[in-house]
Formats: C-alpha cells, sequence, structure tokens
C-alpha cells in the first residue's frame, strides 16, 4: 500500500467518490470566492488607455482561451492514461474534460468575436490566433462525435484516446502552420498565416508586457477559472461513475429478471 | 515471382480500386462537378476565379479524396479479409500503410493530375500549372496517409462518413495551408516557393509515420 502513487491508490471508484465527494464543495466554493473577487478586480481596474472598457473582456477571455488548451491536455494525457496503463478512470476523466474543453475554448471565441467588433470592426476575422482555437474547438467537436457514435462504451473510449493523441501531436503543427514560429536563436521563422491579433502580452521572454493594475485581476481570474474547470471536472467524473454505476445495475436487473423468467415454470 | 505481403496487398487494393472503376471515377466526377459547381455560385468574374483558383482547386481536391476514404478498410471489414489479415504475419501498420499508399496511387495522382484541367474552367494563370500539380503530388500523401487514421477510427461507427469529415478535415489544415503557400509563394514577387514547399513534404513524410501507426491501433482495438 504504501508505495502506491497517488493515481494508483485514486484507481478504486470507491475511493475516488469518497475523496472527490469531500473536496469538491471546497473546489468550488473557492472557485466562485477566486473569480467573484478576480471580476471585482478586474471590474475596478482602470480602462485601458487604447482599448478603454473593452479590455474587461480579457478577464473572461484569456482564462478561457489558456483553459480550452488546458482541457484539450487534459483530455490527451487521460487518453494516454487509458490506452498505455489501463487506469480505470482514465477514460472517465477524458470523457468529462472533452466537453468543458469545448465549452471554454467556445467561450473564447464569443468572447474574442464580441471584442473583435469595437477593436477590428467585425464580429470575425480569419486572424491567425481565433483560426487556431476554432480548429481546437473543431478537434474537440471530433472527440465528442466519435464517442457518441459509437454504441460500445469501452471501444468507443479506446478509439476516441487514440483519436485524441492523434489530435495532440497533430495540434500544433495546426498552430503553428496557422499562427507562424519564431526562434530566434535557431534562426527559424515560420511567418503567420495571417494575423491582426495582438501578440501574448503575459508569457514572454521579457517579462509580462501588461501592466500590474490589468495583470493581477488577469491572474486572479485565470486562478478562479481554472479552480472552475477541476470544480466542473470532478464532478463530472463522479456523475459518469454514477451514471456507469446505474447503467451497471440496470442491466443486472434485467438479468435477474430474464433468470426469474426463465426459471418459472411454463403455465 | 515471390513478392512481398505488402506489394501484393497493395496490388491486390490497386487491382480492387481499378477494377471496380467506381471509387475512381466517382472521386474525379465530384472533383469536376465541384469545380463547375463553383462559377456558378460566385459569379463568371474570370479576374477573381484566377486569383483563388489554387485555393479552389485544393479545397475541393480535400473534399474529393475524403469521399472515397471511408471505403479503405470498409469493404475488407464487411467480408472479413480484414481479421484473416490482422491475424496473418504482417504488422497491421504494414497493412494500413499498404491501403493508404493503393488510396494516395488510386486516387490522391488522378485527381492532382485532373487538377490543371479543371484549372483551365477557373482561369488558372498558365504559369501556375506545374507548380499546382508539383504541390499536389506532394501534398496528397498526407491526405491518404492521416486519412487512414480517420477511416480506421469510424469503422464501426454510426453515420461513418460524415463523422469522417468532422474528425479529418482539422487535420489537413497544415497540408492545405502551405500547399497553398507554396503555390502563391511560386507566383508572387518578392515570396519564395521552397520554404513552404519543403515544410509541405515534411508534412507528407510524418504522416507516412503517423497515418499507419495510429490507424494500426484504431484497427487491432476493433478487431480485438
Amino acid at each position: 500500500m504504501t508505495n502506491q502513487s497517488i493515481t494508483q491508490k485514486l484507481a478504486n471508484p470507491t475511493r475516488f467518490m469518497s475523496l472527490s465527494g469531500a473536496i469538491l464543495p471546497w473546489l468550488a466554493g473557492l472557485a466562485v470566492a477566486v473569480i467573484v473577487f478576480g471580476l471585482y478586480r478586474g471590474w475596478t481596474a482602470p480602462p485601458d488607455y487604447q482599448q478603454g472598457e473593452t479590455i474587461r473582456i480579457m478577464y473572461i477571455h484569456v482564462p478561457a482561451a489558456w483553459l480550452g488548451m488546458m482541457g484539450y491536455a487534459l483530455v490527451a494525457f487521460s487518453s494516454f492514461g487509458l490506452l498505455v496503463f489501463r487506469h480505470p478512470l482514465a477514460d472517465v476523466s477524458a470523457k468529462a474534460a472533452a466537453p468543458i474543453g469545448a465549452a471554454f475554448t467556445l467561450l473564447a471565441l464569443i468572447t474574442g468575436s464580441l471584442w473583435g467588433k469595437p477593436m477590428w470592426g467585425t464580429y470575425w476575422v480569419w486572424d491567425a490566433r481565433l483560426t487556431s482555437v476554432l480548429m481546437l474547438f473543431f478537434l474537440y467537436l471530433g472527440l465528442m462525435a466519435l464517442r457518441s457514435s459509437i454504441e460500445e462504451e469501452t471501444l468507443a473510449a479506446k478509439l476516441t484516446a487514440v483519436l485524441a493523441l492523434v489530435g495532440v501531436i497533430i495540434l500544433p503543427f495546426i498552430k503553428i502552420s496557422v499562427e507562424g514560429l519564431s526562434i530566434p536563436w535557431l534562426g527559424l521563422e515560420i511567418p503567420a498565416w495571417n494575423t491582426l491579433h495582438q501578440p501574448s502580452s503575459v508569457f514572454r521572454s521579457d517579462g509580462p508586457k501588461i501592466h500590474p493594475s490589468q495583470l493581477y485581476p488577469l491572474l486572479y481570474c485565470a486562478l478562479g477559472f481554472t479552480l472552475l474547470f477541476f470544480a466542473l471536472h470532478m464532478k463530472g467524473m463522479r456523475n459518469e461513475i454514477l451514471r456507469r454505476r446505474v447503467k451497471a445495475l440496470r442491466i443486472a436487473e434485467v438479468d435477474r429478471a430474464r433468470a426469474a423468467e426463465a426459471a418459472a415454470p411454463a403455465e | 515471382m515471390a513478392m512481398s505481403p505488402f506489394f501484393t496487398l497493395l496490388r491486390r487494393d490497386m487491382t480492387l480500386a481499378l477494377r471496380e472503376g467506381g471509387a475512381i471515377g466517382t472521386a474525379l466526377g465530384f472533383y469536376l462537378i465541384v469545380i463547375a459547381m463553383l462559377p456558378l455560385g460566385l459569379g463568371p468574374d474570370l479576374n477573381l476565379l484566377s486569383r483563388i483558383a489554387p485555393g479552389l482547386l485544393w479545397i475541393a481536391l480535400l473534399l474529393s479524396a475524403l469521399l472515397s476514404l471511408g471505403r479503405m478498410f470498409e469493404t475488407d471489414h464487411e467480408d472479413g479479409s480484414l481479421e484473416l489479415l490482422a491475424i496473418g504475419g504482417t504488422p497491421l501498420e504494414l497493412v494500413a500503410a499498404a491501403k493508404a499508399l493503393a488510396h494516395w496511387l488510386t486516387t490522391g495522382i488522378p485527381l492532382a493530375l485532373l487538377a490543371p484541367l479543371l484549372g483551365i474552367l477557373l482561369n488558372l494563370d498558365l504559369s501556375a500549372y506545374g507548380v499546382l500539380v508539383l504541390t499536389m503530388l506532394v501534398g496528397t500523401p498526407a491526405i491518404s496517409f492521416l486519412g487512414a487514421i480517420g477511416a480506421a477510427l469510424t469503422l464501426r461507427a454510426r453515420r461513418g462518413g460524415l463523422l469522417l469529415a468532422l474528425l479529418i478535415l482539422p487535420l489537413y489544415v497544415p497540408t492545405l495551408i502551405y500547399g497553398i503557400q507554396a503555390i502563391s509563394g511560386a507566383l508572387l514577387a518578392g515570396q519564395s516557393f521552397w520554404p513552404s514547399f519543403l515544410i509541405l513534404s515534411a508534412l507528407s513524410l510524418g504522416s507516412l509515420v503517423l497515418g499507419p501507426l495510429a490507424a494500426a491501433a484504431a484497427l487491432r482495438i476493433q478487431l480485438q
């Protein structure tokens, strides 16, 4: 027992249910508190000197875009766990993460287009970063469509996992082909397909290029939405485990009824 | 003459595709009709058509190639020969590679060779013909080999054909972008052809590895 890792310990769904049941209310409460605080700080932060009040969209848009990408990474990680380690909860995790990641990706697209209207004059432009987020959304749709179109659940789980791993291999190529790539010290410079979007202003080698009065609310919001993501993910996993139990109980019920019918003397 | 299982399978699949005739003919016919419909929808402005012709030809080619992808493993799955291939001595990866290669030889190449002819309908600049066919010949292996993944994944799915398109089209984004970039690089002054063309080649070579591996994994899961 002592040399079991945490993931091995959680492999027992019953243990996962009791542990997550204890954690979930705290996680969800903390997520709400941090989001409310972050949004309040965002609301009271000074408007941007160029973008004005529309900068406040960023406090939702940027965390949503991060979580959309993180969600796909989580799906791929869980898929790897399913195919390689056959971890019993891996598919539950992958299945629960996909719709949540897709929802955050969609939120990033919607908030992006709402921001684009006053800034670029149109709801949708074929900007490189918008396009690559749209492609990420399509990959999510593919995962969910494949899963829903295969009747047998274990088969659907494994095939969806293969698709998720193929997607995670190809995703960087999609991203680079659309957004371009620049690695100065290698002398590598791949131009972007088309861009209007401002480059990332938080993760930069020369430090964040965003004023602290805007950076801190953004970080609080990012933390809050990340907590929300994991709370939703945990809830989704619990639902999925319960759904599978109900299904197993129903099948057992039907089997019992059939057995009783067969055992009963014919009239 | 003894042949390796790979080439035997390749020859069998190509023979089947050529004898049936339907598959290649349908893809070429679909390509022709899509391109013929485009000016009806976009208007007969020859300047506009000639400017967007490379993109239209590439997109229509993707769609036409998609049509026949679903059949890659389906017929063999229906008559049980896929199971025989799976328990035979040839690795499933090689089986998938042979089938993807057969698809490229019987669909990718004919479509790429038809493209310049359809370019006439779109008033494509004469100087673009060579580079158009070249980028298509180099780019289409990615369509067949990545497509093999989709064909294998949707083997037992309901509504396989539509699903296949949804799964696979996003994976074609890099090929499409660099295919078009290479063409415009060759045609427009101040841009270069080679970087995009080399990336396009690299994508095809990468898909030669990824496609059979992932397709074989998907087939194995379903044949268990």
